[in-house]
């Protein structure tokens, strides 16, 4: 035994929760009930997580404007949305739930903006029926990360900060048993023993070079999950935002919130075209993500770009006490990082990786894995948003499945007498591997390896697919994946971002491949995944969702059928709620 | 374009260290986080920097340049052009390495905050007038640059006397609004410390978010502990309250 595993810190619970994001401490919120031990483990500080990103909202169907809105119409906008690939269980269950888990925050300290009536106003956003995104100006992940965070200091929970976790842990049985991690501050290894893990560690938008997402969105809980066993499933589908920032090159891919549009901005091509009018003249600027971002670049193809590359947003007709009032970040951001003046021009804007709608394949009422004691929660998880996320639906889910991972793996974690046992050689292999690096002099530098992957990525894998384009872009990722196990660091091991960023580059090639290998497999376009030599929505595609793991390869497994009673509801071609005012309009 | 921008950042840990130069190439808008981020890339992989967001939503990456407390990802380097560009971690926690401080005080003081209470539940009807005065409250990211400057923490390190602007503005959050029933009146008047601060707004100075942390948060919360301790008409008809505060154990003992 190694005097590394000897003085190995070890702490033990009933539930770990991995990743301190929204989804993270809803769960452990959850979790924690008198007399059950429950830990947190965050990649960065408290209340630093990528859900402060969130600008827009968060969509419950309340009503409070548009009162024709309910569950059913939320319902309808997520699976049509996201192109009928979803699991139909896991949107129902979200779109009943999403309105009381908003309140909830109400209730721990959350203040929303309000309606003339004193109610939760809600802003339209693009492909929702009706105003439905609760929001506080454009900083609603900020207002409910922060409020989970003061709750969840309020309650019994072991907070771990800045704590990477390598690998996930499991017991002879296959059962999950714990994880190894170490702390970034000191470098020094920490064992967490536990019945039961909720996975809730993000995306991976950080796998392209524009992007909106922030430094941890590195996929470590997808491929952490991956190598255990977990099935991963939808990985080709990956959401391109429409609207990152342009200009200047130091903060391309920013996000620039879809508030602008539900606030009334308007794209505009080099031309002065109302572009939108043309792709969709129904929806125009407020069409799905899907859509607006791939009628951007097409118009940047055809030469009718801004002069970095992008389209015009102008939202100078609301005013600058409206604008100022509603978007203050947004107006902000341009004002000191571009020196533009949104209530006075227009800006550029152009699309940028956003959202990872594929992931771990979780069940819809507890969301357990095919790994018994693994739970996976918010965006690490798939099945909600098909091939489309909507905007505002990313925050419902992290608080209707952060509830409802904290409560499976509680439940779990109650029906199991001990704590699984970890094989002590399995832990003392992962010391070695990680501490690796440190061994190898004039090794390959992770951050380049990283810059690499993005140009890959971005190259290869991005809002237009091809077979071709893609089978280049995976046989570059196998061979980056060969330079990168020679990667070498410089230093010592408290806070060397050298050696942290050789972990987050091997989790994102992990999942690289896989999203080439989905994006291969789907010979179709649907949703956010658009292939040139397959220009159509298929049916028969339609009927599958693709499920990789390390054991079984990729196949094909069949989309859930909804039962009867939700199969009705698109039967009119369009949402209930829209039938329902309408029946009304014509009534009056 | 091909313009170099020379950084001096502090390089050390707890057990010292000093500042070492670099060179790095300028872009066109380029902020101190991205010139940072090159040097870790291609000279010093090692370099520690925190950061998350890089859009000054996240408040992770708050530092010292040229002596004024900052965010990194939201200072243009085209402010510092002809000049050296010094990077300090923050002064007034304890060091871990290169930029990053311990901020981990900070964490510990946020559980001394009793937490929201409501005697109602949801829906709550507010009106927009009602919140706006708390919802400036909420646009503090914890970026803890206010700490940092308090002249109350960081010359005199009286972090055992008082919790810092960023918590007042927590504590104001909660006591401001239109619904919650807690009282953190005597919070402050005695282990929070509000009589340590003596507003010369240096905390409103740094702030990113713009927060007017002295004007509506610490005069008014001040204003709240001087009519409960100090009112005596008040403290005979006081009616909200249920329990007869005390005053303050000892008087203010700073002045900056």
């Amino acid at each position: 035994m190694s005097t590394q595993f000897a003085t190995l810190e070890s702490h033990t619970f009933d539930v770990l929760v991995i990743g301190s994001g929204g989804a993270g401490l809803r769960a452990a919120v959850q979790a924690a009930v008198p007399g059950v031990s429950v830990g947190i483990i965050g990649k960065s500080l408290l209340g630093k997580a990528h859900t402060v990103m969130a600008e827009g909202g968060v969509a419950a169907s309340f009503g409070n404007v548009d009162r024709w809105d309910g569950w059913e119409t939320h319902f309808y906008d997520t699976m049509r949305s996201g192109h009928f690939i979803n699991d139909y269980r896991i949107a129902e269950i979200f779109a009943h739930e999403a309105p009381e888990r908003v309140l909830e925050l109400e209730e721990w300290g959350a203040v929303f903006d309000r309606t003339p009536e004193g109610k939760i106003m809600q802003r339209p956003f693009g492909a929702h029926s009706f105003r439905r995104l609760a929001h506080i100006g454009d900083r609603t992940g900020m207002e409910l990360l922060r409020t989970l965070q003061y709750k969840a200091i309020s309650q019994d929970i072991e907070i771990f900060q800045e704590v990477t976790v390598t690998k996930l842990l499991k017991d002879a049985a296959g059962r999950m048993a714990g994880a190894l991690a170490y702390y970034r501050s000191t470098g020094e290894f920490v064992l967490f023993r536990t019945k039961a893990i909720v996975l809730a560690t993000g995306g991976w938008g950080k796998i392209y070079k524009v992007t909106s997402n922030s430094w941890e969105s590195t996929g470590d809980g997808g491929a952490l999950a991956y190598r255990a066993g977990a099935e991963m499933m939808d990985m080709e589908m990956v959401q391109f935002h429409p609207t990152g920032m342009v200009w200047p090159p130091g903060v391309r891919g920013l996000l620039v919130t879809e508030g602008v549009r539900g606030e009334g901005g308007f794209l505009y091509n080099s031309e002065g075209e109302r572009f939108m009018l043309r792709y969709d003249p129904e929806r125009k600027e407020l069409s799905s993500r899907d859509v607006v971002a791939r009628s951007i670049y097409k118009e940047v193809q055809a030469g009718r770009g801004t002069p970095h590359g992008g389209a015009w947003l102008d939202i100078t007709h609301k005013g600058p006490e409206f604008i100022k009032r509603k978007l203050p970040g947004m107006y902000e951001q341009y004002l000191t990082l571009a020196d533009v003046d949104i209530t006075k021009e227009k800006f550029e804007v152009a699309p940028t990786c956003h959202y990872t709608m594929g992931g771990v394949r979780a069940e819809a009422e507890t969301c357990a894995t095919n790994i018994p004691g693994l739970f996976a929660a918010g965006e690490v998880a798939c099945g909600l948003h098909g091939a489309n996320r909507l905007g505002g639906n990313s925050l419902a889910d992290l608080l209707v499945y952060g509830k409802r991972a904290g409560e499976g793996a509680l439940a779990y974690s109650q029906s199991i007498a001990e704590v699984p046992t970890i094989d002590p050689q399995e832990i003392e292999a992962e010391m070695e591997r990680v501490m690796a690096p440190f061994s190898i002099t004039h090794g390959e530098n992770p951050f380049l390896i990283h810059e690499e992957l993005q140009d890959i990525m971005s190259n290869h894998a991005g809002i237009m697919r091809s077979g071709p384009d893609l089978e280049e872009g995976l046989a570059k990722i196998q061979a980056l994946t060969e330079r990168s196990a020679n990667m070498g660091i410089t230093g010592s091991r408290v806070y060397n971002p050298g050696w942290h960023a050789v972990f987050d580059v091997q989790s994102m090639l992990a999942l690289a491949a896989l999203i080439f290998r989905g994006a291969l497999a789907r010979k179709e376009s649907r949703g956010a995944h658009w292939r040139t030599d397959y220009p159509d929505e298929l049916p028969e595609m339609g009927q599958w969702n693709f499920v990789q793991s390390v054991d079984a390869g990729i196949k094909e497994v069949p989309v859930p059928q909804m039962p009867e009673e939700l199969a009705r509801l698109f039967e009119r071609g369009m949402a209930p709620g829209v039938w329902k005012s309408q029946q009304e309009g014509k009534e009056n | 374009m091909s313009e170099d921008i020379v950084l001096s950042i502090y390089r050390g840990d707890k057990s010292g260290g000093e500042e070492v130069r670099y060179t790095v190439p300028l872009t066109p808008g380029m902020v101190v986080l991205d010139a940072v981020h090159y040097v870790q890339a291609h000279e010093a992989q090692d370099l520690a920097v925190r950061w998350n967001c890089k859009a000054a939503h996240c408040g992770s990456c708050g530092a010292e340049i040229n002596g004024r407390p900052k965010l990194l990802c939201k200072t243009r380097l085209d402010d510092y052009q002809g000049q050296v560009v010094h990077i300090q971690p923050m002064q007034t926690f304890p060091i871990i390495k290169d930029l990053v401080s311990d901020v981990s005080w900070n964490y510990e003081t946020a559980k001394k905050i009793p937490a929201f209470q409501l005697s109602q539940s949801a829906p709550l009807q507010m009106q927009q007038f009602d919140v706006d005065r708390v919802q400036e409250f909420h646009h503090c990211i914890e970026c803890f640059l206010c700490q940092d400057t308090c002249h109350v923490l960081r010359d005199h390190d009286a972090k055992d006397q008082y919790f810092g602007p960023r918590f007042m503005v927590k504590i104001a959050e909660f006591e401001m609004h239109p619904r919650e029933t807690g009282d953190r009146v005597p919070l402050l008047a005695k282990q929070a410390g509000l009589d340590m601060c003596n507003v010369t707004k240096c905390c409103t100075e740094v702030c990113p978010q713009h927060i007017r942390i002295t004007d509506n948060a610490i005069i008014p919360l001040k204003e709240r502990v001087a009519d409960q301790y100090w009112d005596p008409l008040r403290a005979l008809f006081r009616r909200k309250k249920t329990t007869t505060p005390t005053a303050p154990d000892s008087a203010p003992t700073i002045r900056g």
